[in-house]
């Protein structure tokens, strides 16, 4: 491997990225845009649920009730239904995500100190939605619940029953449980990927398609600096991406970085270097760049989406999915980053994750030099 | 016209095809998306792995605990032996949250006062912490009217205080499978990957090895051109969608309801406006490279901001107007609404109004470029 070719290699291919003002564009502005979206937009906290009502009934208790469920932040009334008939419309035309049914006799069994029932219903087809919804409405039941037992204690002159049970809850590592600080560090691992996909998977397919590559294998370029030289300006924009992000997490969301700085620049930059050979050796095996985009969608941003905890707990996918995560390396990367972030564990704690990233990205730049043949087929 | 768009069409055939590999793209990478997302696009938070600390070790305490883990909603429980411990397990994830019980757990709730229970959880995914406190205040809310009524029985002749419970149903998805919901969401999202990518590189692949010169000088007129470029993709659209329908069907067990003319004619205007996405990137972008890009930066933010994962009501305002120009929006309430609900026409014409107008729009908007970039 010669330094000088290495180099002219390198300033050519970073000439073509520079001469594309719009490849250069995405690949800065559409990590920041999913990090505002991730940010500002996106969420699974769900509050101003709206509900339609059926008070079958309609005394001051009842009202008591309902008035509950409007005065909370989590729910908004959407209307009034008079039978299931209506609720079902409610539900069909997505006005309503659930319906709160008070059952006629509600008011004279809380009158008389009788327990008593109401039914709620839910959109089952948002499971999350629903899951949280469905706690919500059974907090507020359950405050109801305990200021009636209260009520007709002192009605009957008796001491008001104490709660046998207090639970106290304790959120570690994310006491504000705000989401930013999960997103963000998975979020840099899916974006790394996505660079690799978008840039370095269509590289050498583009020479080979527009006739060029001819021309290189002319050349007295070796495979192994075609390769390097091929990866160097694309790694240091993906290093600017990661600053970005890091920097973007820290100042703008507030995302506090507990571990080293050191680490996370490192590792991070071993998984680039990964991510884009990989999609390097795509652009190698394919040589065209139609199959070479779609191979690349799901070879490194889908795994690294969908297989890596980013989004999905890897332990809900079942026992088979589990053990392809293992080949995925945005999930090490994201124990890692994680790890670094919210835990402030260090080198030590994680060693295996680093080693595996290692093996990986040495494993795909081998596997580059490889399988590059400076011949014409 | 028609012989010169057949030749077309089958020329366009021939060049997706030619390759096998291509081939074997075409209809492995569906597959291989709807088996992934169908496993893996799951926000079912069940089995929750559970650490067990009791320092009371009392029948009551045991009790308790039994509760826990025999509720379904937690698996591999697991013994701490000291609160140091907490630390450790949860810092490396074994356990999503810990159940801790101080000694005089069973003394508090004899004497009839407010015994105390920590939970401690992991933080870092708030949802999904979030949701297992959820579950937690039900179990003990269950737990503890059952010490009342069993207290009252003790003390001959008192009642215990009367209390209001709530009886919750689903409707649509009565075991509140997630799944359900994003099954038929993959096919929205996969017929949009295909269709935008394979139309919009389609036309620039032409341009950038240097045939559209000799298609220029061909009789092909440009509407013969543009059709040429579209419907095979169309057909592939309709393909995927009538394949992944009946994957999510027979091998997910998803329920499907409503009507397939109902998703034919929603999936043929939902295709004009993703063709039509299609057909404008190419007539923007000079290299396939380009051209992809710019299927991204559209695709990336489309998918996020459809109310595929993330529900369009929790977002901001303005970002809300936004989503009414976004087709994958609209497509995603006919989906659903077909499989899970059943419902038709009646319910979903204003999204599938939405849908023709956006599809109209684009696809003028992209034919009025095409004629000004390739004139």
């Amino acid at each position: 491997m010669k330094l000088r070719r290495l180099w002219a290699v390198a300033r050519k291919e970073t000439l073509h990225v520079v001469r594309d003002p719009r490849a250069l564009g995405v690949s800065i502005a559409l990590p920041m845009l999913l990090l505002m979206l991730f940010g500002y937009a996106l969420t699974l906290d769900v509050d101003h649920v709206p509900f339609v009502l059926w008070d079958q009934s309609g005394t001051a208790a009842s009202r008591d009730l309902v008035s509950k469920f409007t005065g909370s932040p989590y729910f908004t009334l959407a209307g009034a239904a008079g039978g299931y008939g209506e609720i079902r419309e409610a539900l069909d035309h997505n006005r309503a995500l659930m319906a709160l049914v008070v059952p006629v006799n509600y008011g004279r069994d809380a009158a008389a100190g009788r327990s008593t029932q109401v039914q709620v219903i839910v959109d089952g087809s948002d499971a999350n939605t629903a899951t949280i919804v469905l706690n919500y409405a059974e907090a507020i039941v359950q405050t109801a619940s305990r200021e009636l037992g209260v009520r007709v204690a002192m009605a009957r002159g008796l001491a008001p029953p104490v709660d046998p049970l207090d639970l106290r809850a304790r959120f570690w590592f994310n006491s504000d449980m705000v989401s930013m600080y999960f997103i963000v560090p998975g979020l840099i691992a899916v974006i790394m990927m996505l660079i690799a996909a978008l840039l370095t998977s269509l590289t050498v397919a583009r020479e080979w398609e527009t006739g060029t590559m001819e021309q290189l294998i002319s050349t007295p370029v070796k495979g192994s600096e075609l390769v390097v030289g091929k990866l160097l300006p694309y790694v240091a924009l993906g290093s600017l991406d990661m600053v970005l992000a890091v920097a973007a997490g820290r100042w703008l969301f507030d995302v506090p970085l507990r571990g080293s700085l050191l680490v996370l620049g490192l590792m991070s930059l071993v998984y680039l270097v990964g991510a884009l050979s990989l999609g390097l050796l795509i652009s190698i095996v394919t040589k065209s760049q139609l199959l070479a985009s779609q191979v690349a969608f799901v070879a490194t941003f889908l795994p690294a989406f969908l297989l890596s905890g980013f989004m999905f707990d890897i332990a809900n996918l079942p026992r088979a999915l589990q053990v392809v995560t293992y080949a995925v390396p945005a999930r090490y990367f994201i124990v890692l980053l994680r790890g670094v972030y919210l835990k402030g564990v260090g080198p030590g704690d994680l060693h295996l994750e680093g080693i595996f990233l290692l093996v990986f990205s040495v494993l795909m730049v081998g596997l580059s030099v490889l399988r590059f043949k400076k011949r014409l087929v | 016209m028609f012989e010169r768009l057949r030749a077309m069409l089958r020329k366009e055939f021939i060049q997706v095809l030619r390759d096998p590999r291509m081939r074997a793209v075409l209809v492995v990478v569906p597959l291989f998306q709807v088996i992934i997302f169908g496993y893996a696009v799951n926000t079912d938070v069940r089995g929750v792995h559970l650490g067990l600390l009791d320092l009371d070790n009392t029948p009551a305490s045991r009790a308790f605990v039994a509760a826990f883990t025999g509720s379904g909603y937690f698996s591999a429980t697991r013994d701490l032996a000291s609160p140091a411990e907490t630390v450790a397990l949860l810092d490396r994830g074994t356990v999503r949250a810990v159940l801790r019980l101080d000694s005089g757990f069973q003394r508090d709730l004899d004497a009839g006062r407010t015994a105390h229970v920590q939970l401690v959880l992991d933080g870092t995914d708030s949802n999904t912490a979030s949701i297992v406190m959820g579950y937690a205040s039900r179990i003990v809310a269950t737990y503890g009217r059952s010490v009342l009524v069993e207290h009252a029985g003790r003390t001959l002749g008192a009642a215990p205080p009367p209390s209001l419970s709530m009886a919750s149903r689903a409707w649509f998805n009565p075991n509140l499978d997630s799944r359900f919901y994003f099954l038929p969401a993959v096919i929205a999202l996969l017929v949009m990957v295909i269709s935008i990518i394979l139309s919009s590189m389609a036309i620039v692949r032409e341009r950038e090895i240097g045939t559209m010169e000799q298609i220029m000088v061909s009789p092909i007129g440009r509407m013969e051109f543009i059709l040429g470029k579209t419907l095979p993709f169309a057909l592939i659209g309709f393909l995927d969608t009538a394949l992944i329908s009946v994957l999510a069907t027979f091998w997910f067990r998803v329920p499907f309801l409503g009507s397939p003319l109902v998703l034919f004619v929603a999936t043929g205007l939902y295709l004009m406006s993703t063709l039509g996405v299609g057909l404008f990137i190419s007539t923007i972008s000079r290299t396939q490279q380009q051209a992809m890009m710019t299927a991204f930066f559209f695709m990336q933010p489309a998918i996020l901001l459809s109310g595929f994962i993330y529900p369009i009501a929790n977002m901001p305002r303005p970002v809300q107007w936004l989503t009414f120009l976004n087709p994958l929006r609209y497509f995603l309430v006919i989906i659903r609404g077909v499989f899970l609900k059943g419902t038709g026409f009646e319910v979903l014409w204003p999204q599938m109004l939405g849908l023709l107008v956006l599809g109209l729009a684009l696809l003028g908007l992209a034919t009025t470029q095409f004629r000004k970039t390739s004139g």
